[in-house]
């Protein structure tokens, strides 16, 4: 039937509940299923990236194990998703990297952080290395600024290139026809879904994680995490704009904009990671995807390194303990920029254009 | 030694729980035992979706009023009359309370799903079906304080005079013990599951009949009430049973299996015989007949016939159909004799006038000349592949019951009401419903008469 014994179960799945649809209310991957009565490989895969996990849809099915008709869609999608991260992966070389994802993270960002830690040892005299900098430019009497801004700025632009090929390759499986476009409306109410987590809420009442109790907090730890994520990207950015056009050079005093963003942002980042990380530890085991589980706690680790070093740096800036930091905190974000194609990450990338689908399948059908 | 509980529940399903939630707001202290394991609680209303209220407006769910007269005459439709009018008009305005009463105990309504049709405006379906619900009311009962135990057979009841006394349970691990309760709520649904019982009514037949809930609706507490000297209401071979596909399993296949295709093609028996008119009326309204009609074919089984040109318009199945170029093909794959099916193709084609197609209404595609006709959505089956779903009675549940009063106290045989036991749910269905059967209804009758029985219980109890 389909290429994998996974997807091949995603549809027997959505065979049986296309033929039930109790669960049509609680998120939006059922009413994308209603629209079909088949599943090709790019249905399926799109239905895996719709879902955010929230479990309602296992604690309320009448044939969820044990019955006969052992009806796990939460998990049974997790696992596609995860398989369909691999599958997208560009270059499709590098598609491996999914697949003992944890240990790929960890050695990525531990070597990161041993080549900053080295390469500031080997180019700086010991005694800029671990002596005490103040005043505009403190950072960079570690690294210059422009060799910062080079390698992190190669960084990121391979990330994203990385990332547009795959999503491409993604969008083109789940439809619309080639060559359509997405429109304006249906990407908007795609980041609204996104940024709201509409669809991590158990149709209302919250999600499931644990047990069958609404009792999850998931969905506020994502927030803070990605909140987080974005309130450090932008501080990162208002600071590349001061150094190129006012000129004012890193670090900042505590009150103005970068470092402000930065620390509401490394907050996000701290708790965040945390929250996630104890909810997927009492998360109950017939939910979870148990082979991604190292890619799930290796993303939220690098996120949570990210944040922590971060933190630390902005508190012990002006002790001798800067060197060392500004070397760890450059590696975790360096190792975090280049694993991002081959990690969790991509989950946010593939979920928003998976709404964005969503979207304007909605709009045509209640255009038409 | 005085009573431990002042309401024991028997029963772990809708009825169950609205009897125990409202006997616990109404002060009491209560029980609630369910003879099934965790997973499998709450008997039939698991696999249900919805409910039929009364309504006098539209509201957020629902498109429009359903008013307390066309509810009545409904139910008088469709059990043709067979109905204690008091009982019925009792629950039927008390339901019009269920509709906001249901949400303060946790339910969450959605509009009617996808692919049901003409429920709109009558039925309130249960966001994320009848287990989501059942989830909804478990989650309040235990935080109010009432108990519950699972895997919990009651193997007697203690009843004296009309008087329940105790019940005497067998524990999975702890072994016997006796629960005394100053009331009893009995909610423990009908014996459909019990194909012994059945065979009692139905003979050999009922070893065909697929069971569409849980094994553990067996009936032993109404067997033990009726045994006991209360009064016995309707036709123990009455019940809600519906066409369902025969591969399901004998037990829990729930809505699942059910088919929707009937209005598009014929239906004939392992003789390749059509038996009944397809077109009789809107699907709504013909679904509940079709578990009997099966019944009475030889083997109790049945075939969906139709062709590729209307797969896609009724919902998609869980077991796709079989399928055949040929009608002959078709025949050998379902093991009919093939110039029988044939013939009785060849004649209902033959049969079909022009008409203009419309499945929403009743529309003037018919059959003219033959027996029985097809009297509605009549259009010929001639369109490669042809297809079909074979069928078997599908048993929902049984209408046999303990006859009760509007406060849904029970009646003893003598007809003197009992001192203080109370029933609801599918084991008291029989008083509303003496046969056929509208979406919805069940839901209803538990609901309300739950309500009413715990409410009931809790003020005897507490007086």
């Amino acid at each position: 039937m389909h290429g994998t014994r996974i997807l091949d179960e995603a549809d027997r799945l959505m065979t049986v509940c296309n033929s039930c649809r109790y669960c049509e209310g609680l998120c939006a991957v059922f009413p994308a299923m209603e629209m079909r009565r088949a599943f090709s490989d790019g249905d399926l895969n799109y239905l895996a990236n719709l879902c955010h996990a929230c479990g309602a849809c296992y604690v309320d099915c009448q044939f969820s194990p044990p019955h006969e008709f052992n009806v796990n869609v939460p998990k049974t999608l997790a696992v596609a998703r995860a398989e369909s991260y691999a599958a997208y992966a560009w270059p499709g070389a590098l598609s491996g990297a999914f697949a003992r994802n944890g240990l790929v993270i960890s050695i990525v960002a531990a070597l990161s952080m041993a080549a900053f830690i080295l390469g500031f040892a080997v180019l700086n005299d010991r005694s800029v290395l671990f002596g005490v900098h103040t005043g505009p430019g403190a950072f960079y009497r570690l690294m210059p600024h422009n060799a910062m801004a080079a390698l992190f700025s190669a960084a990121f632009l391979y990330a994203v290139l990385a990332l547009v090929m795959s999503v491409r390759a993604f969008w083109r499986d789940i439809g619309p026809p080639i060559g359509s476009r997405a429109d304006g409306g249906s990407i908007f109410q795609a980041i609204r879904d996104a940024g709201e987590l509409r669809y991590l809420h158990g149709g209302g009442v919250g999600c499931y994680n644990e047990d069958d109790k609404p009792t999850d907090r998931r969905k506020l730890y994502h927030h803070l995490t990605f909140y987080g994520f974005l309130l450090c990207f932008a501080a990162t950015s208002v600071a590349t704009l001061y150094h190129y056009l006012l000129g004012r050079e890193a670090p900042y005093p505590w009150w103005d904009l970068p470092v402000v963003l930065g620390t509401l942002g490394g907050i996000g980042l701290i708790i965040g990671p945390v929250g996630l990380f104890m909810a997927k530890l009492r998360r109950d085991p017939a939910l979870l995807d148990e082979i991604s589980y190292g890619m799930d706690v290796g993303f939220i680790a690098m996120l949570f390194l990210t944040g922590l070093t971060g933190m630390a740096l902005l508190v012990l800036r002006e002790t001798a303990a800067m060197g060392p930091l500004l070397a760890l905190h450059l590696g975790a974000v360096f190792a975090l920029f280049i694993t991002m194609p081959y990690g969790k990450f991509v989950h946010g990338i593939y979920r928003f254009a998976a709404l964005v689908r969503y979207a304007q399948e909605r709009r045509s059908e209640a255009g038409s | 030694m005085g009573s431990k509980y002042d309401v024991l529940v028997i029963g772990g399903g809708n009825a169950a729980l609205c009897a125990a939630i409202a006997a616990r707001r109404g002060g009491a202290s209560v029980l609630v035992l369910e003879g099934a394991p965790k997973f499998y609680r709450g008997g039939n209303t698991r696999h249900t979706r919805n409910m039929r209220c009364a309504h006098d407006a539209a509201t957020e769910i629902l498109t429009g009023p359903y008013t307390e007269d066309e509810f009545w005459e409904d139910l008088l439709r469709v059990t043709g009359g067979q109905t204690d009018e008091v009982l019925a008009r009792h629950m039927i305005r008390e339901s019009k309370d269920i509709l906001n009463w249901i949400v303060e105990q946790g339910v969450r309504w959605q509009p009617s799903l996808g692919g049901t049709l003409s429920l709109g405006r009558t039925n309130s379906f249960f966001l994320g079906g009848g287990r989501a619900m059942l989830n909804a009311l478990y989650l309040t009962a235990e935080t109010l304080g009432v108990e519950v135990e699972y895997d919990a057979e009651v193997t007697d009841l203690v009843i004296e005079d009309g008087m329940f006394l105790a019940a005497r349970l067998k524990r999975p691990i702890k072994g016997e013990t006796e629960i005394r309760a100053t009331t009893l709520v009995a909610a423990a649904g009908g014996f459909e599951a019990n194909i012994e019982w059945l065979k009692q009514y139905w003979g050999e037949a009922a070893d065909n009949f697929l069971i569409r809930g849980t094994p553990y609706n067996r009936g032993s507490i109404l067997k033990m009430l009726l045994d006991k000297g209360v009064q016995e209401v309707g036709d123990p071979t009455q019940c809600h049973a519906v066409a369902i596909d025969a591969r399901a399993p004998k037990f829990d296949g729930g809505i699942i299996t059910r088919h929707d295709s009937v209005v598009f093609g014929i239906v004939v028996n392992k003789h390749a015989q059509r038996f009944y008119d397809e077109g009789e009326d809107i699907w709504p309204k013909r679904y509940a007949i079709w578990g009997r009609l099966v019944a009475a074919q030889p083997d109790q089984i049945a075939y969906i016939i139709f062709d590729s040109t209307v797969v896609t318009s009724f919902m998609p199945t869980l077991f796709p159909p079989i399928a055949g170029q040929t009608v002959a093909e078709l025949a050998g794959k379902l093991e009919l004799d093939p110039a029988a099916l044939e013939k009785t193709i060849t004649e209902f084609n033959a049969a079909v006038r022009p008409g203009t197609f419309d499945h929403t209404i009743l529309d003037d595609c018919r059959t003219e000349g033959i027996t029985p006709p097809k009297t509605h959505w009549a259009r010929r089956i001639e369109t490669p592949p042809y297809l079909a779903y074979p069928v078997r009675p599908g048993i929902t549940f049984t209408y046999l019951g303990t006859r009760v009063t509007k406060e849904a106290r029970m009646l003893m045989a003598d007809g003197k009401p009992s001192a203080n036991m109370f029933a609801a749910g599918e084991i008291m269905a029989g008083n509303v419903l003496g046969k056929g059967y509208a979406a919805g209804m069940g839901m209803t009758i538990g609901s309300v008469f739950g309500r009413i029985a715990g409410r009931e219980a809790a003020k005897h109890a507490r007086n």
